[in-house]
């Protein structure tokens, strides 16, 4: 089953090799990993989804509690987040199904950020379904190119900062 | 204004280091420069390894941090063994290593290693300096980051401009780290349960770990086992937490656990972990690990717990702690039925295939005799390693340094030298054989300047005799690469070192030679030409559970 953790670590360098080095020598298998500042410059957010059984997943939790630039580690994934992720993706659409392209991005509320002549590049915000779905429904069109970053979350609510 | 390297010296000065294992280097010629002028010995070690092995051995007889300090680059590389040992086997060790300038990090400088790339995974932590401000600082961390909570070994990584640079020199601010907070007292819920468990057990079995001889906590492991009327079996890393002469020991379990030790454990209905990994070299088959008992794990590393193996009550906190908190709430019992049974599996002697000509397992039973209890006991790895563990009578608290986790064959030479430096006038016994002698001699060098009078007990087969031992069982007896065909004279060579050399071949002139050797003034050797043909037993092969001994009848 997947898991996402919400790791609040030191904003040291060296951190996120040490998280990312702890996962393949455990063997543990990451899924995505997101680490950008937090609101205090002195600490970093790892959003961190990994795939594994309930003895993986404690055995993750743990030996990244056991890092010593590891401040606090939160497995929210049966919590009520917010998650979003952001993609880009370049599809094909020349004059005889541009028209349909743009139609599917106005239905998943996509914006269009670049129009070139034989392609867009959609630019597309979500949760992981709507993700699917979007790449679902532009794949007959041909995507040329896709990046994706992994996903972020938030727990809703008021909430202590993980301190 | 003082330089990086003065600041440095000055806060091990503060961290009442009394020795550094060192092997200077163009990278860490500042620090060198002022550990000269101050309060702290420098000990010219012959090859890095040997000086973070020393630094252990002295971490493990005095309980301190261990301190080595080498340049970048391969001398840096050189300690990988070391620190990896330390961190298996929970040692704390500070590693100082030099680094160049932070100028050309990253450049493939000359003598440049991306130390702290290379010591993650084997390492509690470690640390880059960039900045001359944060020395001070970040080695009192370091210090507490390698002794708190289960110890570990750090690095510290010292660019060689950051020595150089100037800083005042600051007040430290005590160290208060969000990232590590170790819980030391253990959940009353959780200890309630313990001691429910403990009074309802009719079969309880203790296994001691390292972690006792960490929290030296070893008075209150005795106390545990005396007021329950328990049994107690060791890891490898817990040997000498409980002496082999109390009625309640049994001593090393395991792959080569004696078979008290290894069938108390398979017929146990209670089994209390305490301190230790249950390592592989302990569990053998996990599904088949203590099948009647429950499990009460204690461990002040939470990721131990259920690591390795199903626990029912898992409790983390310093087990020096944990065991006042049990004690203080526990009643007296009595279990004279277990121990009865207990008393007929201790009749069962490892067995032995004695083989002709000197066997080494009479050498070691014979070393047991005589052997002072005040003595420490360093090992190599392999076989005599096993005899030794299953053998000596560990009456010394922390009196048996040995490399357990990784195994590192070289260790046995440079422990020694590490104890016999922090205990001067103790004896210090260093037991190995020929294989891991070898890798350790460089350190004979160091012994040598020193002065220092370690005996080595050397069982010599010219063979790498636990490899034969397991090629025997594994490979149908058709040894490859472990036969010496053609050995070294290591008399020659304890000559070159200034050492005493004794030479035993015959069962007769055995304790004789012993007591030479022993008594000899300065470093020694007695060499044993010893059968190669004996095997340690018992055995559980691969897959097996404890129970399952070669050299032991099942089902006893």
């Amino acid at each position: 089953m997947k898991h996402t953790f919400a790791v609040l670590v030191e904003n040291s360098p060296g951190v996120l090799s040490k998280v990312a080095g702890l996962f393949s020598r455990r063997g543990f298998n990451i899924e995505s990993l997101v680490v950008s500042e937090t609101e205090d410059s002195s600490t970093s957010r790892m959003t961190i989804v990994v795939e594994g059984d309930n003895r993986v997943l404690e055995q993750v939790g743990k030996q990244l509690n056991k890092q010593v630039d590891v401040i606090k580690v939160n497995d929210i994934t049966n919590e009520e987040t917010v998650e979003r992720q952001l993609c880009l993706i370049r599809v094909s659409a020349d004059q005889s199904t541009r028209q349909e392209v743009l139609q599917i991005t106005e239905v998943f509320r996509c914006r269009v950020v670049d129009i070139g002549r034989k392609s867009l590049i959609v630019e597309a915000t979500g949760d992981e379904a709507k993700m699917q779905a979007i790449i679902r429904s532009l794949w007959p069109f041909g995507i040329m190119e896709l990046v994706r970053t992994g996903k972020v979350a938030m727990v809703r609510g008021e909430r202590n900062k993980g301190k | 204004m003082h330089t990086g390297a003065e600041i440095l010296v000055k806060a091990l000065e503060r961290e009442n280091v009394e020795m550094v294992f060192s092997y200077p280097g163009g990278a860490n010629l500042e620090i060198l420069d002022y550990l000269k002028k101050s309060s702290i010995k420098t000990v010219l070690v012959r090859h890095e390894q040997g000086a973070a092995h020393e630094a252990s051995g002295y971490a493990r007889i005095t309980g301190k941090p261990g301190v080595c300090l080498v340049t970048s680059g391969p001398g840096a590389t050189n300690l990988v063994t070391g620190i990896a040992a330390a961190s298996m086997d929970s040692i704390p060790l500070i590693a100082i290593t030099g680094q160049v300038a932070t100028s050309m990090v990253g450049t493939d400088a000359f003598q440049e290693v991306d130390v702290t790339g290379i010591t993650d995974p084997i390492t509690k932590h470690n640390y880059l300096i960039k900045d001359v401000n944060a020395v001070a600082q970040t080695v009192k961390e370091a210090f507490y980051v390698a002794s708190a909570g289960r110890p570990g070994p750090v690095v510290l990584d010292f660019p060689r401009d950051v020595a150089k640079a100037s800083s005042k020199i600051k007040e430290v601010a005590s160290i208060d780290l969000r990232g590590y907070k170790p819980n030391l007292k253990g959940h009353t819920g959780q200890i309630k349960q313990v001691i429910r468990l403990l009074a309802e057990a009719k079969r309880p079995l203790i296994l001691a770990g390292g972690g006792i001889l960490g929290s030296e906590s070893w008075d209150e492991l005795r106390q545990l086992a005396e007021s329950q009327q328990t049994p107690v079996a060791n890891t490898l890393m817990g040997l000498s937490s409980i002496s082999l002469d109390h009625p309640l020991a049994l001593g090393l379990a395991g792959v080569h656990g004696l078979p008290a030790a290894n069938l108390a454990i398979q017929r146990a209905d209670l089994l209390v972990g305490l301190g230790t990994r249950f390592s592989d070299r302990l569990s053998c088959d996990v599904e088949g690990f203590a099948p009647n008992a429950k499990i009460i794990h204690i461990d002040v590393d939470p990721a131990e717990i259920g690591k390795n193996l199903r626990v029912d009550i898992p409790l983390v906190g310093d087990l020096k702690i944990v065991l006042n908190q049990i004690l203080e709430k526990l009643e007296p019992v009595q279990h004279q039925e277990w121990l009865a049974e207990i008393a007929q599996l201790k009749a069962v002697k490892a067995p032995a295939c004695r083989a002709e000509g000197l066997s080494p397992i009479t050498v070691m039973e014979s070393l047991a005799k005589v052997l002072p209890a005040q003595a420490i006991v360093t090992t190599d790895v392999g076989q005599h390693q096993l005899w030794a563990a299953q053998r000596l009578s560990h009456r010394r608290p922390r009196g048996f340094i040995s490399s357990g986790g990784l195994g590192a064959m070289g260790y046995g030479i440079p422990a020694a030298i590490g104890a016999q430096m922090a205990c001067p006038k103790d004896l210090v016994v260093a037991v190995t054989g020929d294989g891991s002698f070898q890798m350790g001699l460089p350190e004979l060098g160091t012994a040598k300047e020193q002065k220092l009078p370690i005996k080595i007990l050397l069982l010599n087969n010219s063979y790498l005799g636990m490899v034969k031992q397991l090629q025997d069982f594994y490979c149908g007896q058709r040894y490859a690469a472990v036969q010496f065909t053609d050995n070294p004279d290591f008399g020659c060579l304890m000559k070159a070192y200034g050492g005493s050399h004794y030479l035993v071949t015959r069962e007769e002139d055995l304790s004789q030679a012993l007591a030479d050797f022993l008594a000899d003034p300065g470093m020694a050797v007695l060499e044993a030409r010893v059968a190669y043909e004996e095997n340690v037993l018992p055995m559980v092969l691969g897959g097996n559970c404890l129970s399952q001994m070669e050299g032991i009848e099942e089902n006893l």
